[in-house]
């Protein structure tokens, strides 16, 4: 498999008032197109500050980064905010979505960006919405949804755009467990039959078990990689 | 376009706030069109093509000054002066001090200049044939349901007669028309009673008129004719100003109050409140968005994007509340005119009004609009996901 995101030598120091603080040492990781690759490790470890920089949401201190053969590291805000809206979905831990809009209609933002026709851009969304088991929710507001199903617009919102990475920060990480567990089922679907990459963030042990590798952080650096043997359904 | 649904969904995301800024944006621009009506009345009293052939001399130090009545002959004399009338303010009240009537005492020939005014050759005849005779506006007659052969106490709140009463008695004798109702609706309010009756009657007016009133014979020469009728008091303790109709006018309501000023200082403090009401609103309203935003910028929005989604939210809100409260002034505005009885005539919310109403809603949606667009374009989305 051809790598999808190369990091080498990557670095980032955030600046606190007078005191420098470096969260992530020299990391070199590579992620290959179509894995599943899970991040542990515990708080502050930097895990969720290089699972940003991969998902063009910060940039470095030093080193590189590339992902699909394009340097992130070097584009400019504006470039960047393209990047991501054609190239990643996001999945957080607290789902985001907009109060005041629709389920369809928080699916629909992403391709807001592009040149879609309005008629288009609803039969996306609903394409997105009945991936991931939510049709008959269409018109349901955010707090009209359960925690789970909210997380699952919140995917269809990330896959929408057709992206080829889907970055997650700890997607199950405010879900009981059978609703994680139909998150993480569908992340696994995305991944073996949409081939969409993935990297997620999480602290639970058994949410990596979906992943096909699991790298560990700690104090800024990566300690260890371990190949799971991932659930089936 | 395509951002309106959720440009909109954002300005409505907290209703009652909303809603509630969105009743003071309405009240302020229902505010702007009333004063602005008044305003734009004010500005335009005294124009009529009548009114510019007609000149008013009045007191060069004030309109409470009065003027000797030997000046009828000179100003008879000035080249180009085709006929000269005087008259003075009565005071007059109702039944009740605040019934207050706009009563004259004018010479026998004062509605020979003003031709818009009609009143029928009997009536006129009657009028000064009776020493008691009065010449009411139609307006007037139906405020206080008078007819002809009526006789109706007024009190002057400034002129007593001879014994020191203020209760003056006048037989209605005619009716008076303005023929013009949209430029003459002051002619139907007015009460006109006769010059001899009033100079015999008060002590305190024996020879001497409020103003005089003077029709020209060239409009275009009535620069020079006031200026010959002001030559004639120069340096002798009466002195004049003469002034176009419209002028004197506009100079008369300035001497009561600068209505320009008064509405623009209303203005001024109603815009400057709404600028820190809607200022206020749009600030909290980004703030707790903070993170809805920082998502947004995360799925791909840009900064520009963002900005300038916020500013179309602030304009948005003032153009809302703005084209209500204005389109309810445009409304009112003909209702509170039909109210009054002819007493007030606002013109109708203009052309120029709306433009200055929408120039005001952009300019105050993007002031309103500026600083909390440029936090959320500015806003570090690693900052504000993790709640920084």
């Amino acid at each position: 498999m051809p790598q999808l995101i190369e990091i080498r030598d990557l670095s980032k120091v955030y600046e606190r008032g007078r005191q420098k603080v470096e969260v992530l040492h020299h990391i070199d990781l590579d992620v290959a197109q179509g894995d599943f690759v899970a991040l542990m490790g515990p708080s502050g470890s930097g895990k969720t500050t290089l699972l940003n920089l991969i998902g063009g949401l910060d940039v470095p201190t030093g080193g590189s980064i590339s992902v699909g053969g394009q340097r992130i590291d070097q584009l400019k805000s504006a470039a960047l905010a393209k990047w991501r809206a054609s190239r990643v979905g996001f999945v957080f831990q607290f789902y985001n979505l907009m109060p005041m809009l629709s389920a369809q209609r928080n699916v629909e933002l992403p391709l807001l960006l592009t040149k879609l026709s309005a008629a288009e851009r609803k039969k996306r969304a609903a394409i997105a919405l009945q991936l991931v088991g939510l049709a008959d929710r269409a018109s349901h507001k955010p707090t009209e949804l359960s925690g789970g199903q909210q997380q699952r617009v919140s995917i269809a919102r990330a896959i929408v755009s057709d992206p080829m990475l889907l970055v997650c920060d700890e997607p199950t990480g405010d879900l009981d467990r059978q609703s994680a567990e139909d998150v993480l089922a569908l992340l696994r679907v995305l991944n073996r039959d949409h081939g969409k990459t993935i990297v997620m963030v999480t602290h639970d042990p058994k949410a990596a078990e979906y992943a096909h590798r699991t790298h560990h952080l700690d104090k800024g650096s990566l300690v260890g990689q371990a190949e799971t043997l991932a659930v089936e359904a | 376009m395509k951002y309106l649904h959720l440009v909109w969904a954002s300005l409505f995301r907290r209703k009652t706030r909303t809603v509630l800024t969105l009743v003071s944006i309405i009240a302020a621009f229902l505010l702007f069109g009333l004063l602005d009506a008044v305003r734009t009345s004010f500005s335009q009293a005294g124009q009529s093509a009548n009114g510019a052939a007609r000149l008013q001399t009045g007191s060069k130090l004030s309109f409470i000054q009065t003027l000797p009545l030997s000046l009828t002959q000179q100003i008879e004399r000035v080249d180009g002066v085709k006929a000269v009338a005087y008259a003075n303010w009565f005071g007059g009240a109702y039944q009740d001090p605040h019934n207050q009537v706009f009563s004259f005492a004018v010479a026998p020939n004062y509605l020979d200049l003003f031709p818009e005014v009609a009143v029928s050759d009997a009536e006129r005849k009657a009028f000064i044939g009776t020493r008691t005779g009065a010449l009411v506006g139609e307006k007037l007659a139906q405020r206080f349901g008078w007819k002809v052969g009526d006789r109706v106490p007024l009190q002057s709140n400034i002129f007593p007669d001879r014994s020191g009463s203020k209760n003056w008695q006048f037989d209605i004798v005619g009716i008076l028309h303005a023929t013009d109702k949209k430029t003459g609706g002051f002619f139907d309010q007015m009460f006109l009673l006769n010059w001899k009756y009033f100079d015999e009657t008060t002590p305190y007016n024996q020879g001497a008129a409020g103003w005089y009133v003077t029709r020209v014979t060239d409009v275009n020469q009535a620069d020079r004719v006031a200026k010959a009728i002001d030559a004639l008091s120069a340096n002798s303790d009466h002195e004049t100003r003469t002034q176009t109709e419209q002028a004197a006018t506009a100079s008369w309501m300035k001497q009561l109050a600068d209505i320009g000023l008064i509405v623009g200082s209303i203005m001024g403090a109603v815009f400057f409140t709404l600028l820190l009401l809607s200022g206020n609103t749009m600030m909290q309203a980004v703030r707790e968005r903070t993170s809805e935003i920082a998502v947004l910028k995360t799925i791909g929005f840009s900064g520009r994007s963002v900005l300038a989604m916020v500013l179309a939210e602030s304009v948005l809100l003032l153009m809302l509340g703005g084209l209500i409260g204005l389109g309810l002034a445009t409304l009112i505005i003909p209702a509170v005119s039909a109210g009054s009885g002819g007493m007030l005539n606002l013109p109708s919310v203009g052309s120029g009004s709306w433009m200055l109403g929408v120039a005001l809603m952009a300019g105050i949606g993007i002031v309103v609009g500026a600083l909390p667009a440029w936090n959320a374009m500015r806003l570090n989305i690693v900052d504000a996901l993790a709640g920084r």
